[in-house]
């Protein structure tokens, strides 16, 4: 076998394993999931009659009518972000255990490819971030959500989001690499989880106090709930949301990967 | 690389610090194929850094090691091709079984799927885990994850395999089956490299060992070598009579002896005719005994007064 053969075959070894830890420790799945659906059900149902009328005519389209409906159509792609912010709290949690269980120090003894190590990590919360939003997006459904996407624009939404996740997973990655500890690791992606409140993920950034305002636009998250939002609504998508998704996607995981990678080698 | 062909590991001049902290302060080890090498010292010697060093986990500050001749630093790679390691805690994953944590081993060895089950099946036979396949370790006793993690290390079928404190934590009979099992590993022709800070571990399993203090090797040899470097065999007698001690220390030309305590002490090296001379003495001199003792010096002698954590009783 080539090396890089030795690598895919490493991988899929790895992901395995991540996919057994899912199936045999299902609470850390359930929450990750749960999370999110409690908040959509609680943006809709108790906040969503009141911030739905505040949002304004045009804030989304082809919902003139305001209110708990409008409300729906504004807060599901903020949810669906959220869904993946909140899957990586696991990402972070899952490599910090693996880092103070020795099991890495057994891998790394051996003759494998060592980014396997953390690949596996990667692909298990990105199948699991994609369940994720999967399950989230049916709910939003069952509960009053329409979406207008075209077939391409499916394709294109899941797209984004694997590259939204695939960016904050890295990240967490490097988090769960740099933590000294496994309830470390349980807290430093936390502050990912707020992100999507503090842009344009529950209200319009527009009626934010200015200060705010301007932290809100200029985050990653309000072009990724834009992008989202776009694609769910069938309409075109921004190009410069579009050009700050990929472009923040990229500089996370890259710079998760590095991180990652200096602690994975220098332990 | 000629250098070490009858070498399974060979380490010069190793050196390691943490910071301000020498860890390593310049040891050189040498362990023929095939052996069992032990290196022995208290917690805080230096041996699961060397140990870390000798597995590639750890570069070394300075100094050279060579694992079936392969350099740990340029051919990391071929060297962990070579090697099977058990860490001081066990190194299993927990939510696996554990057939499927000898499965993952398995497939990292890239074996392929019947050969993975073939040994897996071998090893959870002859490590007895059988009822242990279907779960988890965290339901196993710890001699039972210690199996399990040996197993793991066996997999791949190392030429060498290094064992940091094995049998830490185990109970008596835990420990017995792991002694069995490394007795096993080198009948099979494997070389092994033991941390241990149990004297009675090391002597049952060694041929050589080491003794490591404060991150230098402050003795080397086989056991009995090492139980030589200390004086102080030596026979003590408690009489039964104050009158008879002066007599006794003067017939059996004692080391030592105490006319208040009633005890005389002979050096001797405890053999059965030093023992028979000494008797005959005192049947000579009609001295009456009440308690005779010999000692005869054991690795706790060695490793305490090398050490020094302890004044020598000697």
């Amino acid at each position: 076998m080539s090396t890089l053969a030795y690598t895919l075959s490493d991988t899929s070894t790895m992901l395995r394993r991540q996919l057994k830890h899912m199936i045999r420790y299902p609470s850390l799945t359930a929450i990750i999931i749960g999370m999110p659906v409690v908040f959509l059900l609680l943006f809709v149902y108790v906040f969503g009659g009141t911030l739905g009328n505040g949002l304004g005519g045009d804030a989304v389209a082809g919902t003139a009518a305001g209110g708990r409906e409008a409300y729906i159509a504004y807060v599901t792609p903020g949810i669906l972000v959220t869904t993946i912010a909140a899957a990586v709290q696991g990402t972070a949690i899952g490599v910090a255990m693996d880092m103070t269980e020795g099991i890495v120090d057994r891998f790394r003894t051996m003759s494998i490819a060592r980014v396997s190590v953390l690949t596996g990590h990667v692909l298990g919360s990105l199948i699991q971030a994609l369940l994720g939003v999967t399950v989230v997006l049916a709910v939003a459904v069952l509960v009053g959500f329409r979406p207008e996407a075209s077939a391409l624009g499916w394709l294109g939404l899941f797209g984004t989001i694997a590259l939204i996740a695939f960016g904050l997973i890295w990240l967490t990655v490097g988090m769960g690499m740099a933590a000294k500890s496994v309830e470390t690791a349980s807290n430093t992606p936390m502050p990912l989880l707020l992100l999507p409140f503090l842009g344009s993920g529950f209200v319009p950034t527009e009626s934010m106090p200015t200060w705010l305002r301007y932290f809100a636009d200029y985050q990653p998250f309000t072009p990724f709930i834009e992008v989202t939002r776009s694609l769910l609504a069938g309409e075109a998508v921004g190009g410069e949301d579009l050009a700050l998704t990929v472009g923040w996607s990229l500089a996370l995981a890259l710079i998760g990967y590095a991180v990652a990678k200096r602690k994975f080698n220098k332990r | 690389m000629n250098t070490a062909k009858s070498l399974a590991i060979e380490a010069r001049s190793l050196t390691k610090s943490y910071g301000d902290n020498d860890v390593l302060g310049g040891i050189d080890i040498a362990v023929p194929e095939g052996s069992v090498f032990s290196l022995l010292g208290p917690n805080g010697a230096g041996k699961t850094t060397t140990v870390n060093i000798l597995t590639t986990l750890v570069p070394a500050d300075g100094g050279e090691v060579f694992v079936k001749g392969r350099s740990v630093t340029r051919d990391a790679d071929e060297v962990r091709k070579r090697i099977g390691v058990t860490g001081q805690f066990a190194a299993v994953d927990g939510l696996l079984t554990g057939r499927e944590n000898l499965h993952l081993m398995g497939s990292l060895h890239h074996l392929g799927k019947a050969e993975t089950r073939r040994r897996t099946e071998e090893l959870l036979e002859r490590f007895d885990l059988g009822e242990a396949a279907r779960r988890p370790p965290a339901t196993y006793s710890g001699g039972m994850k210690r199996r399990l993690d040996i197993a793991m290390c066996l997999m791949g079928d190392p030429q060498v395999i290094f064992l940091d404190e094995p049998t830490t934590g185990l109970d008596p009979s835990g420990r017995r089956t792991v002694w069995s099992i490394i007795r096993e590993l080198v009948r099979g022709g494997t070389t092994v490299f033991l941390t241990t800070q149990y004297l009675e571990e090391a002597d049952e399993l060694a041929d050589r060992i080491a003794v490591l203090d404060g991150g230098k090797i402050v003795a080397e040899g086989t056991p009995e070598q090492l139980k030589r470097l200390v004086p102080g065999g030596h026979i003590s007698l408690r009489l039964h009579r104050a009158d008879q001690v002066a007599l006794a220390a003067q017939a059996l030309s004692a080391s030592a002896f105490d006319a208040d305590q009633l005890t005389v002490q002979v050096a001797s090296d405890g053999s059965v005719r030093a023992l028979r001379a000494l008797l005959d003495a005192l049947d000579r001199e009609q001295i009456e005994v009440d308690e005779l003792t010999v000692h005869t010096p054991d690795l706790d002698d060695v490793f305490l007064s090398l050490t020094g954590r302890v004044e020598s009783a000697a």
